[in-house]
């Protein structure tokens, strides 16, 4: 990595880790805390979605249960209100390994079918959701005990769980560029037939991705429910979650690390202010089909993709002129 | 000279159309093996038989003294059996030095460690070098004209230090001189050890660096032998003019 981008990485995390301390506005930190929500999910998206270019819609199954897991075991205690997050790694790591023979299976297909069959997954995981009383409490959901947080700076804890976890999510995206896990997966999403002839351990690659993406899926559940405080299963294995995390990357440019983070602090400010101005019903799915729809069309790639292509074209220009 | 690879009666069928027909041939060790027919005769059916691409409906294929039992793209590959395709196939996305580097088949330490090491890009340059595609090596393979495409085809495939090289229509649709380019850096490999097995259309190429060629028509070998005995061939003869 350049000095410009670690740099660049470097004033990001300070700003927004000084953020908290200079505002005392709940809802601001409350809007905060999805939007860092949806940074690393959409990152963590990317990993598979952008990079591998296998487009999961299946991700919020993972978010789910990343939740569930959270919940069912802090359901009674949640200690000195830290334990949550410090089990969290747990989660993620089971997600992962959850991830490895689901991500085998379905990744013998490709593209819209990969698609078809990853929503099946979060459909699936829904049902069960529903239906594992015993476990998940159903409809009913499931409650975790309330955090022993100081009311004044409670979101704090959360803004600081799901920053850790936005750091997780763009190293992941880092490293995933600097190695060969990333040379690979950009030869898979090209040509993956090709990639396979001369050599490209293919199937682990894929799968290594698949299960780093959902783990930091899944923890991102994790938080989400410990600062929810209740679990239900069309709010944790939600569409919409896994809507949202395509649509930023789309939005900010997919197989970049900068796309979906700009992608998400784009759309989930929009989403918010515009379920405030509509009302609490769900017209801003309108404007998600919109904004989807214009992105397709006049920034297929993305805004980050489409500004540093018109650099590069300039700087051609300039470099023929000169 | 031993036999590099022995293809035994190998049968391939698409529903009704057999594109392979108890085909058998041998490749010897060294040589710039052609193997020509005319239109839909079963050629690039039979190279993605040998490269795993495609499954043989029956047969045995033999590559390097051993029986493949279970031929896939990758470890054929990594046993030393390369392969172009007849739309010179890159990776559009990567610059023209990791397109040489991804094709340099790691193992999986490799895949954890940097994406272009030091030795990685000096190990590309000297190939890159040998094509002349040096100077291009950080443009994006994809901005390629389509002849340096299929040189940087060439070249991305000669990095795991094959033994043979199957190259499907080397030089279709690319110009005179890359023609020349392309013939001279075929003989220059074969030299140093690497054995060939092309399908081509021009005839004087092959004519020029084939030796033997082998003809085949509806899936299967009509006719083999040193370029000049097999243009007189009168199977071969009908098979192209047809009858």
């Amino acid at each position: 990595m350049t000095r410009n981008g670690l740099l660049r990485a470097g004033l990001f995390f300070v700003v927004l880790v000084s953020f908290p301390f200079l505002t005392t506005s709940q809802w601001m930190i409350n809007m905060f805390i999805f939007t860092l929500m949806y940074v690393a999910l959409s990152s963590s998206w990317n990993l598979i979605g952008g990079y591998a270019g296998y487009p999961s819609l299946g991700h919020a199954a993972f978010f789910g249960f990343g939740a569930y897991f959270t919940a069912i075991i802090f359901t009674d205690s949640v200690g000195n209100g830290w334990s949550p997050f410090l089990f969290l790694p747990v989660v993620g790591v089971s997600a992962a390994i959850l991830s490895v023979p689901i991500g085998y299976v379905a990744m013998k297909t490709r593209a819209d079918v990969f698609a078809i069959v990853t929503i099946t997954l979060l459909f699936m995981a829904q049902t069960l959701a529903f239906n594992m009383h015993a476990v998940t409490g159903g409809a009913q959901g499931k409650s975790i005990a309330v955090p022993p947080f100081d009311p004044a700076t409670f979101g704090r804890p959360f803004y600081f769980g799901m920053l850790a976890l936005v750091a997780v999510a763009m190293a992941a995206s880092m490293y995933f560029r600097q190695s060969k896990i990333g040379l690979s997966l950009s030869a898979i999403r090209s040509d993956e037939d090709k990639a396979h002839g001369v050599g490209v351990q293919v199937t682990k690659v894929k799968v290594v991705a698949f299960a780093f993406s959902v783990g930091i899926t899944a923890m991102a559940g994790g938080v989400w429910a410990y600062y929810e405080g209740f679990v239900y299963p069309q709010f944790a294995v939600d569409p919409l979650i896994t809507i949202g995390m395509v649509l930023m990357t789309f939005l900010g440019g997919r197989a970049t690390l900068w796309g979906p983070v700009l992608g998400a602090f784009i759309l989930v400010p929009a989403q918010q202010y515009l379920s405030y101005e509509l009302g609490a019903n769900q017209f801003y799915l309108l404007a998600y089909a919109g904004i989807f729809l214009i992105t397709m069309l006049i920034l297929p790639r993305g805004i980050l993709p489409t500004i540093s292509d018109k650099l590069r074209l300039r700087k051609k220009v300039k470099e023929s002129l000169a | 000279m031993s036999a590099l690879l022995k293809i035994e009666n190998v049968v391939k069928r698409f529903g009704g159309i057999t594109a392979v027909n108890g085909c058998s041939f041998e490749v010897a060790e060294g040589s710039v093996t052609a193997l020509i027919g005319p239109n839909g005769s079963g050629k690039t059916t039979a190279f993605n038989i040998i490269t795993g691409y495609l499954k043989a409906d029956s047969g045995t294929i033999e590559f390097d003294g051993k029986k493949i039992a279970k031929p896939t793209p990758a470890s054929l590959y990594r046993a030393g059996l390369s392969r172009t395709f007849q739309q010179a196939r890159i990776f559009p996305e990567l610059t023209v030095l990791e397109n040489l580097v991804i094709s340099s088949s790691f193992d999986w330490k490799q895949l954890l460690g940097l994406r272009v090491t030091a030795a990685d890009r000096a190990r590309a340059m000297i190939t890159l070098e040998e094509f002349r595609l040096d100077k291009l090596h950080d443009l994006r393979a994809g901005d390629l004209s389509y002849g340096q495409r299929k040189l940087l085809e060439f070249a991305s495939v000669l990095m795991s230090n094959p033994k043979l090289v199957l190259l499907d229509e080397p030089t279709a649709g690319v110009n005179p001189v890359m023609i020349e380019t392309m013939e001279k850096h075929i003989r220059a490999r074969n030299k140093a050890g690497v054995t060939f097995l092309v399908v081509e259309h021009d005839m004087q190429l092959v004519m020029r660096l084939c030796d033997p060629v082998i003809v085949l028509d509806h899936g299967s070998k009509i006719a083999e032998g040193v370029p000049e005995a097999v243009q007189s061939n009168p199977q071969v003869l009908e098979a192209y003019l047809g009858s």
